[in-house]
């Protein structure tokens, strides 16, 4: 077996997998997590969260498909 | 107060022993319970935490959320060191043992032709980002000389925009060679939706966010490959993830919602 250098796994691959992988299997609690992509959703919380720490090093200069590309939460960026 | 059952995975029966102290989400003991020639990986849970209106509410709360996956991504882990198995959804729960007894009953063939494809496979992640050219980079740290009059600030920006153009073509062309190129190493291969620079906090966009099923005897080759790539893209940069167990392979149940 391959040994990959093992760090910690970033949470945003993790909830890629948990959130739109994994079989879904209607439990007893219902939950529509499976239409809703939580990590979309819940992006600017998210966002404010990583901005604080880390600021977009790079001014996106398109919208990824599939991403919010402009966050609409605060920026934290220097004021000219 | 009543308990209700998280299920982390279905499998076959353990080849190997379970990690003795493995705790998963809310730091309970995780236990086999087995059905049918299956064993579902449970822990119990306390409904308080995991009724659906509770569990909706937790589900916004990100340190809440990232303690849960991490929990849930522990025991999958675990049980990958033993046998193949097949992950649920996160917060896949359950009433009681027998509730999840019943379950396995429900989609036992399924269960089993899915555990059948899974079987010594694992799960490989490629991600490719648009890398900041260095002159670029440069450029947006420094502020820029102030434009003499509106046609120079209309030329810079011109330029500004088709240098973007082009890093973002070339990233695009070389991801989708990787992406052909590892397709067909890989049994099966996702698309996932590219993640956010600003959440990830990673250097430039993602312009490819790809899973592929990779059989471990295969994996040494695949990594290689994804290696060797690597070294050959100018800009673009390449990260690899895993192994990982096959989550974004695992189909959805016939008859239940995507």
């Amino acid at each position: 077996m391959t040994v990959v250098e093992r760090r910690e796994v970033a949470l945003v691959d993790l909830l890629d997998r948990l959130l739109a992988g994994g079989v879904v299997i209607t439990g007893d609690v219902t939950l529509r997590i499976a239409d809703v992509d939580l990590v979309r959703i819940d992006l600017n919380a998210l966002i404010s969260s990583v901005n604080e720490q880390v600021p977009s090093p790079f001014e996106i200069p398109r919208a990824v498909p599939g991403t919010t590309a402009a966050p609409d939460g605060p920026r934290t960026e220097e004021p000219p | 107060m009543t308990g209700l059952r998280y299920v982390y995975a279905v499998c076959r029966p353990l080849g190997a022993p379970l990690q003795a102290q493995l705790t998963g989400v809310a730091g309970a003991p995780v236990k086999q319970l087995p059905h049918h020639g299956l064993i579902a990986v449970v822990s119990e849970v306390p409904a308080g935490d995991f009724a659906e209106e509770p569990l909706r509410a937790h589900l916004e709360d990100l340190d809440w959320l990232a303690a849960t996956a991490r929990a849930h991504h522990g025991v999958i882990d675990a049980l990958t060191m033993v046998t193949t198995p097949m992950p649920l959804r996160l917060a896949t729960v359950f009433r009681d043992d027998s509730a999840v007894r019943c379950m396995i009953q429900s989609w036992e063939d399924h269960i089993r032709s899915t555990l059948e494809r899974l079987q010594g496979r694992v799960e490989w992640g490629v991600k490719v980002y648009l890398s900041a050219e260095p002159a670029h980079a440069a450029a947006a740290a420094a502020p820029a000389p102030k434009p003499a009059s509106g046609r120079d600030y209309l030329r810079q920006r011109r330029q500004q925009t088709r240098a973007h153009e082009d890093l973002w073509q070339q990233a695009e062309a070389f991801a989708s060679r990787l992406h052909d190129k590892l397709s067909a190493l890989a049994e099966e291969s996702r698309l996932h939706a590219p993640q956010s620079a600003a959440l990830s906090g990673a250097a430039g966009p993602n312009v490819l966010n790809a899973a592929y099923l990779v059989p471990r005897a295969r994996s040494e080759e695949f990594v290689e490959v994804v290696d060797r790539m690597r070294d050959d893209a100018a800009g673009p940069r390449v990260e690899l993830t895993g192994p990982w167990a096959a989550y974004s392979f695992v189909g959805d149940l016939p008859g239940e919602e995507a």
